[in-house]
Parts: C-alpha cells; structure tokens; sequence
C-alpha cells in the first residue's frame, strides 16, 4: 500500500507532509490542492515529517491538505519517439499542453504511446543478454533506435523469444527473456530510469580519444573538445554564451543533441524552437529539429523543476549513447541550477558555504559532469555522451564557487570575456585563459596528426604563443608608447591581431563565416600561421599597422566567402599578391 | 476589499515583527490575503497553526489584540478597459479617489507562458534614440532595462521611448518613486495627449517600501489582460527595480533568511526573473514589452541587483555623460540588445548590421587614443581621425537628444565613415561599400 501523508507546513515551494508510513529519501509524491495534483520530492525527512520541494506554486494550499507517495524516484521515460520533441524539466510535452498559459499540475506524455514503429529484432532465441543488450530496433527519424533489454534489469538473461520483424507500440512486448532461476520477463520498446543515477551499462569508460568537430574555429582550433569530454563556458552577461551555444548545437559532429535550457530566458528557446525545425544540417542533409531533444525550464518556471532538467537531459543522453550514439548534451545556466540548490538548502535553514550555496555544491557539480564520456558497450560499440554547460559567473568574477567548483570537474574551459566582448570580438572566447586539457593526451594528439596533420598539436601551440607575445608586445606599447619600442614589437602586435582577426573572430549570424569545417580551419590557419612566421621590415609603426590593417580586411572578406568559391580563390590570391609585395 | 458573512475573526496574535505577525489559525491557504488591524497582509509561511503573515504597510501600531480577517484568496486586480487613462496604488485601488473599477478580478502573478507557445518576436520599436535604433534596436516582446545612475535623467528617456514607441496601452510600474517623478510622468503624459492609453500603478517614497513588492504583478496583471484578451501590443515602464529589490531584501531579512551576495535574498534571480520573464510575444499579435530602470551606485554592474538583471533582461542600455561633447549618450560599449538581431538587416536596410559594428569598433579606437593622449603619447594620424569620429558619432547619433529615423542613422554613418576614413579601414563587406560609400 503506498504511504499518505497531510501537509502540515508551507514555506514558499517546500512542504512539510506528516506521513503515515515509510517514505525513502527523494522519493515522489503528489500534493493535492482542491482537484490539481502537484508532483513533490522528498529531500529530507525528520521523524514522520517529510520535507518535500513541490515542482509548481503553492499557492492555496492549506495544511491538512493530501499527499500521495509514490514509491520511486523522480524517472524518465525513455522509448523511441523522444527525438525532436520540447519537454519541461519533468518531461511533459509542452507542445501537448493546452492554453496560452501552463496551468497548475499539467501533465502530458513523454511520448506517443499509440504510435507504431517499425521493428526489426538483432537478437534471436538463445542469445545470452544484461541490461542495455539490444534486442532489435526502430527507425526514428535517420537514427536507428535500439530497444534494449531495460537498465533496471541487473541480472543475466537468456533471450526466449524475439518479436518478428513489424509494426508494434511501445507497449507491447517485443522480446521475452528468461533469468537464471527459469522465470521469464516481457520486455517491451518503453522503461523508466531514476534521473539522479548514472547509467552504467557499459563495460569500460576510455579516455576520450577523439575530437568533436565544432564549426567555431576558437574551439576545433585552439581547444579542440573531445568527444565524450566536457567543456564549459563562464561569462558574464552579453558575452555570448548563448550565441555560442546555439552556434555549436546547430553545427557539432554529434548523432543526437539534448539542449537544456535551465533557467534561462524563454525567447531564446523560441529562437530553437522557431530557427531548428527549418535548419538542415549540412552533415546529414536531414533538418536539425530531428537530432534535437529540447528541455526547457525557463527562468520563471517552477524552480524546484529546473533541478530537475539538467538530469532529465543527462539521463535520456545516456539513454541515446548505449545505443552506440554520438550524443552532446547542453546546459544553459548550470549556475542557474544551482541557485535552484542554493533557494532549496536555504530554505531547509542548512548552514551555508561560500556564497550561500549549499557546501556540497562542488560534489554535486563533478557527480554531474562525470556522467560524460565515451564507453565501450558490451557488443565492441561505442558511444559517448559529450557534455557542455554554461555557468553565469555572479558579477562576471570567476572566482566564484559555481565557477571554481565546474572548473574541478570539466576538461574544457572556455572563458568569456568582458573586453573582448566589449569591443565586438565574437567569439569572446578569451585565447590566453581559455585551454583544452585534451590537446595533452597522447591519444587526441595522434587523432588530429591524422585527421588534420602531423604534429597539427605543435602549430596550434605555436598560435598560441604568438597570440602571447602579441599581448606582451602590446602592454609594452601602451605603457612606453608607439614610439617608445622598436618597429618588431608592433609586427609581433599585429601578427596576433591576424590571428585574432581571421581565426579567433567568427560572425555566428553570417550565413557562410558561422560554421567553418576542420578542413577550411586547417587552410585558414596555415595561411595565418605562414604570414606570421615570415619577417617583414616595416620602416615605421604605422607602416606595420597599415600593412596588417589591409591584410586583416582581405582575410575577412575571405571568411564570408564560400568555401573554394571563385570569390574565395581570388582573395586568397589577393592575399598572396600582398604579401609578396611587401617582401619585394 | 469585501469581507464575506460566516469569516472567522482572529483577535490573538502571538508574534510581531517589523514587516510580519505571526497567529494561530486554521484553514488558510498560502499566499492568502488578510487583513490585520485594517492593514493589508499575505501568508508567507504555515508550520501547522502556527501562521505568519506580511504586513505591507508595516507592523507600527498593530498589537496582540488586533483583528485578523482572512480573505480566502490571494491578491487580484479587478481588469477591464476601464483601467485605461486611471492611477492606482500598490493595492490596485484608485489613487486620488474615483470611481473603483468594475471587471474580472484576476489573480496576481498567475502562471507562465508556455514557451512553446510563444512567438518569436521579431517586430521594431523605433525610438528615434540611434544609440537605441541603431546600436541596440528593441523588439516588441522583448524585457530591456536602462542601467543608470541615480543622477542620470532615466525616467525622462524612459517617458520619452514610451510616447514614441506607438505602443496601445503604457502601463507604468513606479516603485519608490519621488512624487516629483511621479507627477513628472503624469503631466508628460497627460502633454502628449496619451493618458487615456496609460494604467499607472504606482508606490512613492510616501508609501511602506514593503507594498512595492505588488506593483509589477498589478502591472503585469493588467498588461496581460491587454495583450492576452485584447491582442494589444502593451509597453509596461517598471521603475525603479533596485528598489523593489530592496524591498524583498527587507521581507527576507525579516524573516530570519540567510542573505547571499550583496545582503539580497538566494532567491533574487528568480523572483526578478518572475517579472522580467512576463514579457512575451503573442500568437494573437498581442505583446508585453518591459523597459525598466535599474539605478546604479557608481555604475558598478556586478552588484547582485543589475548582474541578476543582466542574466534575465535581453539587453541592457547605458546612460553616460559624454565629456567631449557634454550630452547623456547610450553607452555605446556596454550597451546591448539581444534581440536586435531579430530585425536589423531584416526590418531595417541590409547595411545595418555592419555599419552598427563598424562605428562601435572606430568608436573603441577613439577610445584607445583618448588613453594614449592621456598617457602623454604622440597621437598617429589615424588616431587623430578616430577622435574627430568619436565626437561626431557622439553627437550626431548617440546622445539621446537625437530623434531620427533609422535609415537616416545608417546613412549619417556612412557620411561619416568617408569624412574621417578610407574603405579599408571601415573594413565592411565589398558588397555594402559599393552601393552605400559616401565619396567626402
């Protein structure tokens, strides 16, 4: 019999439920207020009083008020048809909701349960099988959907039967198997997963050993993201995280993307919801909304809810990557979640660490982020979920706990900043702060000497260093004067505006320059890279700057051209030409 | 407000603070209404009996023997085109006496839009500001605030971007407004012959700082009832934020919550958020478009009031005083419209977008050379033609006196460029320069 309980006290979205029988620590219930059902967690329990954060507003609710325990956690549900859909943090369809407005207690299905999907068995009687095994599998949309033998199920089976190759629901039973003492299991294409746990139906989680292509040259160049790895992006406001992340989400070499908007601004999930459905990826040729998962708990829904979403999207990209998948998976604001933590811990009355943040925010965030990476399924497949988050760092001060805490767990960090923000250098991806721990592993080194070129890791080191010198060269300017120094340090200047300029600065709302593929990276930055590494002998500062300033203009004009274009061919002989000249 | 037959008077109130009083009493919904001691009140928190309630007007004067009354339902306002052209109090009562307003009372701080349901806002509101239209062009739909110190005439931009923006119904929202200000405004408006398109609910200095706390969600109310049941497009003005902020700081503060940055509650982005996130583009062409104000001290932005803001708004606009040319300009640097790429280049002539990016870089040059020159430094000549740029551009285009149309800003830009520089250095796309360089 499940346990009741009555509220016995409201502070803002925690409830206190006198309970009147064992209740297990997150487990789900329903607060009811007159005829809505208002889904809970439980998050501490003292005696028979459970303190549950209830996922909508309170409003109205009095004490005495009924309470139903569900006896599970918060869940998922995962089975073909999640693709392309816009889920809250608690996984209702928000495009099944009626009204304007969403009201109180609205639930709507994860998916369509009356829909058929063409089935089509891999496994056959006899096969020996665990959790995550595949028994067979759907088209949905291009990816082929595995069903596989649900994660909940520990032990090892013996498949008994496997349905024929057909068109069948998500309920019925596609697969029957037998456990070790005889009794047989109907599985069906639907299971549940307790969002707060890992999926660990794998047998081993490698470093990460190949990279993922982004588009952004800032990234794929200079810190390169591995698949499987995780990255994430501090900074203050109007510095373009969320232009950045659309840019990835639209562009990334990933099979399935899982965009979580946590906490953040309503008209920039409209930007998704309106640009993705009609956008193709250049990869597949198939429109974007088809690899595309939306969470969406904007910053004026339930807050308790907004917890939720980041491990909604974790769990269903770990769904997507047993299947042997690529998946990425994004949040924007991880900060926000965990202002989320902070309201509820602060109002449990806990002691609070720095900032009032709860103080185990820091092993909340690495538990989080470790929930990321490539894996060997049990067949020899792999697959892999990448993860980047976003962080809005308070007053833009990156010394701040969300900041320093995300900074432990994540292999990538790419640091915004305000200056270059401030002075339109998109992306603001700051060269000198930002660094992908992955351009140190052996692995993703020999990946790039043979996807790009040998010893590519060596060149984008050599970048950097000029992007280095050009600052030191510069602070030296500005404090002894453009005449103050020798002629060298205004070309070693203006040799890391150039890569500046051309490599580092990219125009996400020009149609051509906003996805720059590896191969044209590698062309663009050797150009760059050659034209730094030759001496000029400039007479003055302003020769130099003249030079590098009509350089620069040509470059552009080369980044908004397409690709091997005509166009594209002539300014790259422009180029040549200009330079030559100089040399002459 | 009407009390019902058969409610339950309380005369024992156990604990009073400064903004709450705490009673026993059953059968009370959060965030109900009460009336204490003839001051209005709202649940904040039930721990079985035991209730504590929030006194808007503060607690002075209320003792243990004071009526409690409970209304059964949280805060309404009572919606209807007879809004139009009245002023209200925090409570959504009649400022200056007049008749109250006859209609549907709704339920303050109802529930969010579905965001799947929203729509993509992607119409201009001109300003005739360039340091608005041209830099940092708003939408319809869109949530912006002005940062601003407390000396920079905010709410006379504010007024002025009202009565331009062609908007059906101004819903103004003035939270701890001097009465000055608030007379300001009325007779701006009353000037402009626009009263009858304004619904003003307002909370001055003369009023318990606590009651502030229901002047966005009246407004907000009442907007929607515009532009949801009406399909109006409704411009809601929301001043002064910092000091709504204030107050929730005060009702945490006395409710024993542990502050978090700068002593404002944990829980100040999402309730900011709540407000902000009200703005919306609707599928009825109706729309909710909220400029604010955000004060300042000393223009420092990472205080916890506008850095939250800035995570919520889509944008944010800069006063400055302009030194060279001695007039208030929008901050051309700090400035910014999340939205405006939405529209310009799309609503506004094709060269937007590149002029608008073109300008604010030389203006950034000006501004290195104006450090050199302070330095002591030899300005080049190029830096001395960024200088002459930058007060033009100031002067001509930023500074908020100005009230032109956008194609007129696009091309007193590009007369510009050719008077102080080559192609080259504009560096815009081959394609704009031939059809829009201006030979000097």
């Amino acid at each position: 019999m499940k346990t009741t309980g009555r509220v016995n006290g409201i502070i803002s979205n925690i409830v206190i439920v006198k309970a009147d029988g064992p209740v297990g620590q997150n487990e789900i219930c329903h607060v009811w207020t007159g005829d809505t059902k208002m889904m809970a967690e439980v998050i501490k329990v003292i005696g028979d009083a459970a303190y549950v954060q209830v996922f909508d507003s309170t409003r109205g609710l009095k004490i005495g008020d009924r309470v139903e325990f569900e006896g599970h956690m918060l869940e998922v549900t995962l089975a073909p048809g999640l693709l392309s859909r816009n889920y809250d943090g608690l996984q209702n369809d928000l495009e099944k909701m009626e009204g304007l407005f969403i009201a109180r207690g609205s639930i709507t299905d994860p998916v369509d349960f009356d829909a058929e999907w063409d089935f089509t068995p891999l496994a056959k009687a006899g096969d020996k099988v665990s959790a995550a095994s595949w028994l067979g599998e759907v088209r949905e949309q291009w990816v082929r959907h595995k069903i596989m033998v649900p994660f909940t199920m520990t032990q090892s089976y013996t498949v008994k039967s496997v349905a024929p190759a057909g068109k069948y629901k998500v309920r019925d039973t596609v697969a029957v198997v037998t456990d070790a003492e005889g009794h047989d299991h109907a599985i069906t294409m639907v299971q549940k997963w307790p969002v707060k746990q890992a999926i660990r139906c794998y047998t081993e989680k490698p470093r990460p050993s190949r990279v993922m292509e982004t588009g952004v040259r800032a990234i794929d160049t200079f810190n390169p993201m591995a698949e499987g790895g995780t990255g994430f992006i501090p900074g203050p406001f109007g510095a373009g995280k969320t232009v950045l992340q659309h840019a990835i989400s639209k562009q990334a070499d990933a099979d399935v993307i899982i965009m979580v908007a946590c906490g953040e601004r309503a008209n920039e999930v409209v930007e998704i919801f309106k640009e993705f459905p009609e956008l193709v990826d250049p990869r597949t040729g198939h429109k974007l909304m088809e690899r595309t998962i939306i969470i969406c708990n904007t910053s004026n829904m339930p807050v308790a809810a907004r917890e939720a979403s980041v491990y909604t999207g974790m769990t269903i990209g770990e769904y997507y990557r047993s299947m042997g998948l690529k998946v990425l998976v994004m949040a924007d604001s991880t900060s926000r979640w965990a202002q989320a933590l902070r309201e509820m811990s602060n109002r449990l009355e806990e002691l609070p660490g720095q900032d009032a943040f709860p103080m185990d925010l820091s092993a909340i965030i690495s538990n989080f982020y470790s929930r990321a990476g490539l894996v060997k399924l049990s067949n020899g497949e792999t697959g892999s979920v990448t993860f980047l988050g976003t962080v809005s760092p308070a007053g833009g001060n990156l010394k701040e706990p969300v900041t320093e805490s995300t900074k432990k767990a994540a292999r990538c960090f790419y640091a915004l900043s305000q200056g270059r923000a401030d002075s339109k250098r998109y992306p603001a991806i700051d060269p000198l702060e930002s660094y992908s721990k992955y351009l140190e592993y052996p692995e993703i080194r020999e990946y790039l000497d043979q996807h790009i070129e040998k010893d590519w890791v060596d060149l984008v080191y050599a970048g950097k260093t000029l992007v280095q010198r050009g600052k030191e060269a510069n602070d030296q300017i500005n404090i002894l004067g453009d005449d103050g120094v020798p002629v060298e340090y205004h070309e070693r200047f203006w040799k890391s505006e150039l890569i500046d300029f051309v490599i580092l600065q990219q125009d996400a709302f020009d149609a051509i320059d906003a996805n720059c593929p590896i191969e044209r990276q590698k062309m663009m930055y050797e150009m760059v890279l050659g034209i730094c590494r030759q001496n000029f002998s400039f007479a003055d500062f302003e020769q130099c700057s003249q030079f590098f300033k009509g350089l620069i203009n040509l470059f552009r004009q080369m980044n908004y051209s397409e690709w091997k274009s005509e166009k594209f061919e002539n300014y790259k002989r422009q180029i040549e030409e200009y330079v030559s000249e100089k040399n002459n | 407000m009407t009390t019902r037959a058969f409610q339950k008077i309380y005369t024992r109130i156990d604990n009073i603070t400064k903004a709450t009083v705490t009673l026993r009493a059953q059968g009370v919904g959060n965030d109900e209404l009460a009336t204490v001691g003839g001051k209005l009140a709202q649940v904040v928190k039930i721990m079985g009996e035991n209730v504590t309630l929030q006194v808007f007007a503060g607690t002075e004067g209320l003792s243990t023997d004071s009526e409690v009354v409970f209304h059964g339902e949280p805060p309404k306002l009572r919606v209807s085109d007879a809004l139009a052209g009245r002023f209200f109090n925090a409570y959504g009562e009649p400022l200056e006496g007049g008749e109250i307003v006859e209609g549907e009372a709704r339920e303050i701080g109802g529930p969010t839009v579905n965001p799947f349901k929203r729509i993509q806002p992607s119409e201009l509101i001109a300003t005739g500001i360039a340091g608005i239209d041209l830099n940092n062009t708003i939408v319809t739909g869109q949530k912006i605030p002005f940062f601003a110190d407390p000396d920079q005439p905010y709410n006379a931009v504010m007024a002025n971007v009202a009565l331009r923006a062609k908007a059906d119904k101004i819903i103004l929202g003035g939270m701890g407004l001097t009465n000055d200000d608030f007379l300001y405004f009325k007779s701006v408006f009353e000037n402009a012959g626009a009263l009858d398109r304004i619904v003003s609910f307002v909370n001055t200095t003369e009023n318990p700082p606590v009651e502030r706390l229901l002047v966005p969600d009246m407004a907000l109310t009442a907007a929607e009832y515009f532009a949801v049941d009406k399909g109006e497009k409704v411009l809601v003005l929301l001043t002064d934020m910092t000091l709504y902020a204030d107050a929730l700081a005060i009702v945490s503060n006395r409710m024993d919550q542990i502050p978090s940055k700068d002593s404002m509650p944990g829980s100040l982005y999402s309730d900011l958020a709540k407000i902000y996130e009200k703005a919306v583009q609707l599928p009825n062409g109706g729309s909710i478009t909220i400029i604010a104000v955000t004060t300042l001290s000393g223009g420092d932005i990472t205080h916890a009031v506008p850095d939250n803001t800035g995570y919520i708004t889509e944008g944010q606009l800069f006063l400055r005083n302009d030194s060279d040319t001695g007039k208030v300009i929008v901050d051309p640097f700090r400035s910014l419209s999340r939205l405006k790429q939405l529209v310009i280049g799309k609503k506004t002539r094709e060269d937007h977008p590149q002029v608008m990016n073109a300008c604010v870089r030389l203006y950034a040059d000006a501004a290195n050379a104006k450090t050199k020159l302070e330095n002591g430094f030899d300005l080049s000549d190029y830096d001395e033609r960024a200088l002459k740029f930058a007060r033009d551009y100031s002067e001509k285009l930023l500074a908020i006196d100005v009230n032109i149309g956008i194609t007129e800003m696009l091309d007193t830009a590009w007369t510009l460029f050719a008077k102080y520089f080559s192609k080259e250095e504009v560096a815009i796309k081959e394609e704009l320069i031939k059809k829009y360089w201006k030979e000097a």
